[in-house]
């Protein structure tokens, strides 16, 4: 594709709805994912898996529609296609099959979806402990299916594995729920405004009622997660729930805290972020249409902000539209009038939103944790360094990583931003953790890519 | 309890499989298997050694996010498993600590 208008990084609900769009008017649109085949975490391998695995469930099979209407002529993906670096024109870098090339275009939507929140405690990197959404994806795209696992942690996409695990003949050993009795009455007070969200919520009752009939065993209120590594390679899981200490073998243990957005490329585009204390997550800032600080750049979807697939569709057209009109291929009235229907359906959808995100807030039980466990993943580095290095004076991350290295593995901070920001403000109650900046590039390239990056001219896909 | 793989593979008809070799023992796969996934498929123990305490680790985000997966691959160093698709013939090793320096002499 010559000059595409638009440039969408990310292939979810989101980057498909705007491009289905925006191709729509007009517009030419280039797609950029990183993953093999369009359809973002959600929706990962919909285009080929179809209506066979049904046990994935309806939710699953409703990214079919958004995928087949990325078959038009005005829309040009790329994938495997890795973004490491924005600049303002917007201007992008990408890397694909170890050569990378610069594209510009006038607008620059990223679409770059959201990341399990990371749930460290003892033993959380050991073979054998992954998260429930990493296992959902084996699902997805290989047929593999857990064997032998314990789900544990809190949140909808928990019940939602369990659920396909079951559909799938292959039912977890237990559900070990973090969520308190507490949390649960506080979220109570949110459900007048959820019943707005009716078919979410008894979406949610159903997967809740599998579970029950199935007699999968459930503990609620617990702390104290530890894995230890048993003979043959078993997890040990080991955690405190109704004032006993449980112990638990099992082949996989299967993690789960929420999800956040991720946030590297709009941090490293220079967008301003907020914090959402509810979500106890950093968000790019954007209006209604998505539009951020930064000259032709939106956001949408989960990357934006966590409301899950059908917000991140209407968000994703919403963009769309509001790009359309930027590029005169549509009208201002036009643009608010085809978007009447889907702001309606975005109220309707972010109604569920304060109560789950009440009922299934990360616990405290990961917000003080053991100084044994580690913290950064790549660098091994325990909350107890993190610690000292505070004791020492350290006030924010950049401190932290020059006494302790955490954050500067590569996985660039992605598995221990969070964590370190809550241990660096564990002493403070009143402000909301610093600005968070991200430098590019934002994924790891070899440096012989880059050299031969430089010496190329501006290259087109 | 000994752990061969810690997941199942629903039988899928029709699917093709490749073969890769890892640390040179060849290992078998379907065609649309991620390298990270064909890994966990194949065997529970570790896919590598991390590079400060030697310790144990396999694929842990499945999407590209915690590096957790790095293989050598093809002479590659770093690659990630979970972002590479299986290819016929694929010759895999498996990291411990840092990857060796090697010298150069063109």
């Amino acid at each position: 594709m010559t000059d595409p208008d638009l440039i969408i990084v990310g292939s979810g609900p989101a980057g498909m709805a705007a491009a289905s769009v925006a191709a729509r008017s007009g517009a030419r649109v280039l797609i950029l994912d990183e993953q093999p085949r369009p359809g973002g975490q959600i929706y990962r391998n919909i285009g080929e898996n179809r209506d066979r695995l049904g046990w994935l469930g309806k939710g699953y099979a409703a990214g079919t529609e958004l995928v087949d209407d990325l078959d038009h002529p005005n829309i040009h993906c790329e994938f495997g296609a890795t973004v490491w670096r924005s600049d303002p024109g917007p201007t992008v870098c990408w890397s694909q099959n170890g050569h990378s090339q610069v594209t510009s275009a006038p607008y620059l939507l990223l679409a770059t979806g959201a990341q399990e929140r990371p749930v460290p405690f003892p033993g959380w990197t050991l073979p054998g402990v992954m998260p429930a959404g990493a296992a959902q994806i084996l699902m997805k795209t290989s047929t593999l299916l857990p064997r032998d696992a314990i789900l544990a942690g809190s949140g909808p996409l928990l019940y939602l594995v369990a659920a396909q695990m079951i559909d799938a003949g292959t039912p977890p050993k237990a559900l070990v729920e973090t969520q308190t009795r507490s949390m649960a009455i506080r979220s109570a007070r949110h459900l007048p405004r959820a019943a707005f969200a009716l078919p979410l919520l008894l979406k949610g009752l159903g997967l809740l009622h599998k579970i029950r009939k199935h007699r999968i065993p459930r503990f609620t209120g617990a702390t104290a997660f530890r894995a230890e590594t048993g003979n043959g390679g078993t997890i040990q899981f080991s955690f405190d729930a109704s004032g006993k200490a449980h112990h638990h073998e099992c082949g996989l243990l299967l993690t789960h805290q929420g999800v956040v957005p991720s946030t590297h490329m709009t941090r490293a585009a220079g967008i301003a972020h907020e914090w959402k204390a509810t979500q106890e997550c950093f968000h790019p800032t954007s209006d209604l249409w998505g539009r951020t600080d930064q000259p032709g750049l939106h956001v949408a979807g989960d990357g934006a902000g966590i409301a899950g697939a059908e917000v991140a569709a209407i968000a994703g057209r919403l963009a769309a539209r509001d790009i359309l009109h930027q590029l005169r291929l549509i009208s201002a009235g036009t643009r608010d009038q085809t978007s009447a229907s889907d702001r309606g359906a975005l109220w309707r959808a972010l109604a569920i939103r304060p109560f789950l995100d009440t009922a299934y807030a990360p616990t405290e039980a990961f917000q003080s944790l053991t100084d044994e466990t580690i913290v950064c993943r790549c660098e091994e580095i325990t909350a107890g360094e993190l610690r000292a290095a505070v004791a020492e004076g350290a006030t924010g991350p950049r401190h932290i990583k020059t006494a302790t290295r955490a954050g500067m593995g590569p996985c660039q901070g992605r598995m221990c931003d969070l964590t370190v920001r809550g241990i660096l403000s564990a002493n403070k109650t009143t402000e909301p953790p610093a600005q968070p900046r991200a430098r590019n590039p934002i994924k790891p390239i070899p440096l012989g890519e880059l050299a031969a990056l430089a010496s190329e001219p501006e290259t087109k896909p | 309890m000994k752990v061969v793989s810690r997941f199942y593979r629903l039988s899928d008809a029709g699917t093709r499989t490749v073969t890769l070799t890892v640390d040179g023992t060849p290992i078998t796969a379907q065609e649309r298997d991620s390298l990270a996934a064909a890994l966990l498929a194949h065997s529970a123990k570790a896919s590598r050694r991390t590079t400060r305490l030697d310790t144990p680790r396999t694929a842990y985000c499945m999407m590209g996010v915690c590096f957790d997966c790095l293989v050598e691959v093809d002479g590659h160093a770093n690659v990630q498993a979970c972002m590479t698709q299986v290819r016929e013939g694929m010759v895999v090793r498996l990291q411990s600590g840092l990857p060796e320096m090697r010298g150069r002499n063109d």
